[in-house]
């Protein structure tokens, strides 16, 4: 069976209309959408302890997008807050990577997705802690505390299921395998990077930021005994609005106390 | 042992620094490092420590309730071994 292929339009070549917004979307849509596939586990986790770290690090992701959505907002100034942002946009409004909005899985697919995220947000937080953007950059250092114990802990998950036993392996294998084709779009580097680098000083080397990454993931997939796959073939689109099919779903779950009751507060 | 569960550990934590490790409870994990990360998830992320101890709990030698009856019920009669048994000389300063 041959896998459906996904027909993605080029990059928009029109200047982008509201570049940091669009850029504070990226980093907003990232960690709201991960840390809700986050909460999914929360009453399903394999163990107790497991089960109590899983929703922990969905309430950090979940904080650190609230946080971004606020500012993004602000810059926008058509009167939106996080909460409108969050619950009342479609997703082809949503501009987070397709790495987030895949399916759990198993707890192999949650725990390689997160650690693959994680090694991205934590050189992402560092440099952006350093940027011209005092806002963001007080943003960054804070949700960098938070997703250092992140790193820490799904690595050492990693580790232990590609180092643990036959099934485990196996299943972490496959998890590296599936989830890897996402991993191409967090490097991705387009006309909205240009604009925020020119207007609000937030320059990212895509190119650097990448190599950093793929050493740190290389490190733990080797003390994992897991293969690092080879296959070039990435998808992406999900910082231009083109999503799976799982997004539409997790938004629907996500966002129906708050179109069925706009406005409520409790 | 039909326990399928990982190994048991005891979990201490420092509420602040210089204070002294407090017993806070216990988590299953299968080595120390992920049980030192349960029991930051567990008992530290309101920030209730500066510092975590874990410990096997196959490691603690405690001691029985059926010693309790040579262990510590010949402390209950001898007031002479709190300092309070003792009159202070004329002199020196009762706190």
């Amino acid at each position: 069976m041959t896998e459906p292929s996904f027909q993605v339009a080029a990059p928009r070549s029109t200047p982008v209309a509201n570049p940091l917004f669009e850029y504070l979307l990226r980093l907003g849509d990232d960690r709201l959408v991960l840390g809700h596939r986050l909460s999914e586990w929360c009453g399903h986790g394999p163990i107790l302890e497991e089960d109590i770290a899983l929703s922990n690090m969905a309430l950090d992701l979940i904080g650190h997008a609230s946080s971004l959505l606020a500012l993004a907002g602000e810059i926008e100034a058509q009167g939106r807050d996080a909460d409108a942002l969050a619950y009342f946009r479609e997703a082809v409004a949503y501009r987070n990577a397709l790495l987030v909005e895949i399916p759990n899985g198993d707890f192999a697919v949650t725990m390689v997705r997160q650690f693959l995220f994680d090694a991205y947000s934590v050189l992402l937080w560092d440099a952006l802690s350093r940027c011209e953007h005092e806002g963001l950059a007080a943003i960054a250092t804070k949700s960098l505390k938070e997703d250092k114990y992140h790193l820490r802990h799904s690595s050492e998950w990693v580790v232990r299921l590609g180092d643990g036993t036959e099934e485990s392996h196996e299943r972490a294998q496959q998890a590296l395998d599936s989830v890897w084709r996402y991993t191409g779009e967090l490097f991705d580097h387009d006309a909205v990077d240009d604009a925020v680098a020119a207007e609000a000083f937030i320059a990212i080397d895509h190119d650097a930021l990448h190599s950093l990454w793929l050493t740190m993931v290389k490190d733990v997939v080797h003390r994992a005994t897991l293969t690092l796959p080879t296959d070039p073939a990435m998808r992406r689109g999900g910082r231009r609005g083109f999503h799976t099919e799982s997004l539409g779903h997790l938004l629907a779950t996500m966002q129906i106390v708050a179109r069925s009751h706009p406005g409520a507060s409790w | 042992m039909s326990d399928s569960q990982w190994p048991l550990w005891e979990v201490f934590t420092q509420p602040n620094k210089g204070e002294p490790f407090e017993h806070a409870g216990s988590v299953h994990a299968p080595d120390g490092e992920l049980a030192l990360q349960n029991a930051r998830d567990v008992y530290a992320r309101r920030g209730e420590a500066v510092n975590l101890w874990v410990v096997p709990s196959a490691a603690i030698v405690a001691s029985a309730p059926s010693d309790a009856g040579p262990f510590f019920d010949p402390g209950n009669d001898k007031p002479y071994r709190h300092p309070q048994f003792y009159i202070a000389p004329r002199g020196v300063r009762i706190f």
